[in-house]
């Protein structure tokens, strides 16, 4: 096999083989969903009834709890599956493919989000649905990124190609990541700032914050779970010629 | 040197690189990225003449007046330096307010007075209750008054009259 198992003192890359991870993920599944409900309900009581009504925007500032997270995700999930897809091109590792192809879908799936609960909220807080600006304008370019690797992905019949040319694909489109985040820095934009930054407090009530962080957590578990479920599934797509698989197959058919 | 080293030095060069030329790009399109203009920045001919472009500021307090016929609204869009009178016939958003943040787009006409097709309320990044603003605003109200009542009192240096207030 090509892959990096690394010698036999240490066996940190014991996991980076198909076979290895197949079994591991399955055990981390119901660990994940049972953090992402732990996140969720309590994430989504915080939202609707603990948080008070903001002073300007009344309730209508609550679509901010699945906007705001949706948001975030979408630029951190770009960055871990440029990060995998890099590693697939550096170490010729299967499995790092492999996760950014099973993240992709739920990238693209909250940048989406991210954009239409947006919509949603720009209309009647600004009066228009969509604007020209930096801020949305390149979260667009992000969701056309997503779909640009999914579709390079699944034009190229030869899953190491295919694999290579998404890599470099997702490598460049790294650049958008930082474009976003400062857009509303560097250029004027109908979008409002961050309110929450590294640099200084958080510009928001307490409770408002502990609902948008539980629901950025349980937004964070779920991408875990559907990731891992999303892997398995591709393992065994193109392992499928193997022996392992086809012994863990009759295995589970017993 | 391994050949998966030579990749990785390739793809932090080539990231390098793209990040570098994404930089030099935004930096020289700079002035097409903007959103909207500031009135300072229309006083300074920076906007496009003779065309529509945005205009953003704040609504300036007390100069929203409405027309007999409920839908024309004028209103002076300033940035704390300069100030342009606006004219917009429609619905405006349910943020729009005194003290506000807008963005008008249209151009400006003869008279000098910038003509809005649409108008967009801006809001800030700042979330708080009800109870909160108020509590603040009330706190903001005091510190003027003790102000004004410090420089009335005679102490002219600004400094002391921070410190009182605070």
């Amino acid at each position: 096999m090509p892959l990096y198992i690394g010698g036999t003192k240490i066996n940190w890359f014991k996991y980076s083989s198909p076979q290895a991870f197949y079994p591991l993920a399955g055990k981390m599944i119901p660990w994940f969903t049972i953090a992402a409900l732990l996140f969720t309900v309590p994430g989504l009581y915080f939202s609707f009834f603990v948080a008070p009504p903001d002073y300007q925007q009344g309730e209508a500032y609550r679509i901010m709890f699945i906007h705001v997270p949706a948001a975030w995700m979408s630029m951190f999930i770009y960055v871990v599956m440029a990060a995998y897809a890099g590693m697939g091109l550096v170490f010729n590792s299967r499995l790092s493919s492999m996760m950014a192809s099973a993240l992709a879908p739920t990238g693209a799936m909250f940048t989406f989000l991210a954009l239409w609960t947006g919509a949603l909220w720009g209309k009647p807080m600004w009066g228009a649905w969509w604007v020209w600006d930096a801020r949305l304008t390149s979260e667009l370019i992000l969701l056309f990124l997503y779909i640009g690797f999914i579709s390079l992905q699944a034009a190229i019949d030869e899953p190491r190609r295919a694999a290579r040319a998404s890599a470099i694909l997702a490598l460049v489109g790294v650049v958008n990541i930082p474009i976003i985040y400062f857009s509303v820095k560097w250029w004027n934009t109908l979008h409002q700032g961050a309110s929450i930054t590294v640099s200084k407090a958080p510009t928001m009530a307490a409770s408002m914050l502990t609902a948008l962080l539980l629901m950025t957590f349980a937004f964070w578990m779920y991408t875990i779970v559907v990731a891992l479920l999303r892997v398995r599934c591709e393992i065994l797509e193109r392992e499928r010629h193997t022996e392992w698989v086809a012994q863990a197959m009759t295995g589970e058919a017993r | 040197m391994k050949s998966r080293h030579k990749r990785l030095a390739f793809i932090v060069a080539g990231l390098a690189g793209l990040g570098g030329v994404a930089a030099l790009v935004l930096n020289a399109f700079s002035d097409n990225m903007v959103f909207f203009f500031s009135p300072t920045q229309v006083f300074a001919k920076e906007s496009p003449e003779g065309r529509n472009f945005r205009l953003g500021g704040l609504v300036e307090k007390g100069t929203i007046k409405r027309e007999d016929d409920g839908l024309t609204v004028h209103f002076v869009v300033t940035d704390n330096h300069k100030n342009i009178n606006v004219t917009y016939t429609g619905i405006l958003p349910d943020l729009f307010k005194e003290g506000q943040g807008v963005v008008a787009q249209g151009r400006i006409g003869p008279d000098g007075v910038f003509l809005a097709e649409e108008v967009l309320a801006k809001h800030d990044e700042n979330y708080m209750p009800p109870e909160v603003k108020e509590a603040l605003d009330k706190g903001k109200a005091d510190s003027i008054k003790a102000k004004a009542n410090s420089a009335a009192a005679g102490t002219s240096a600004t400094g002391t009259t921070t410190l009182i207030s605070q």
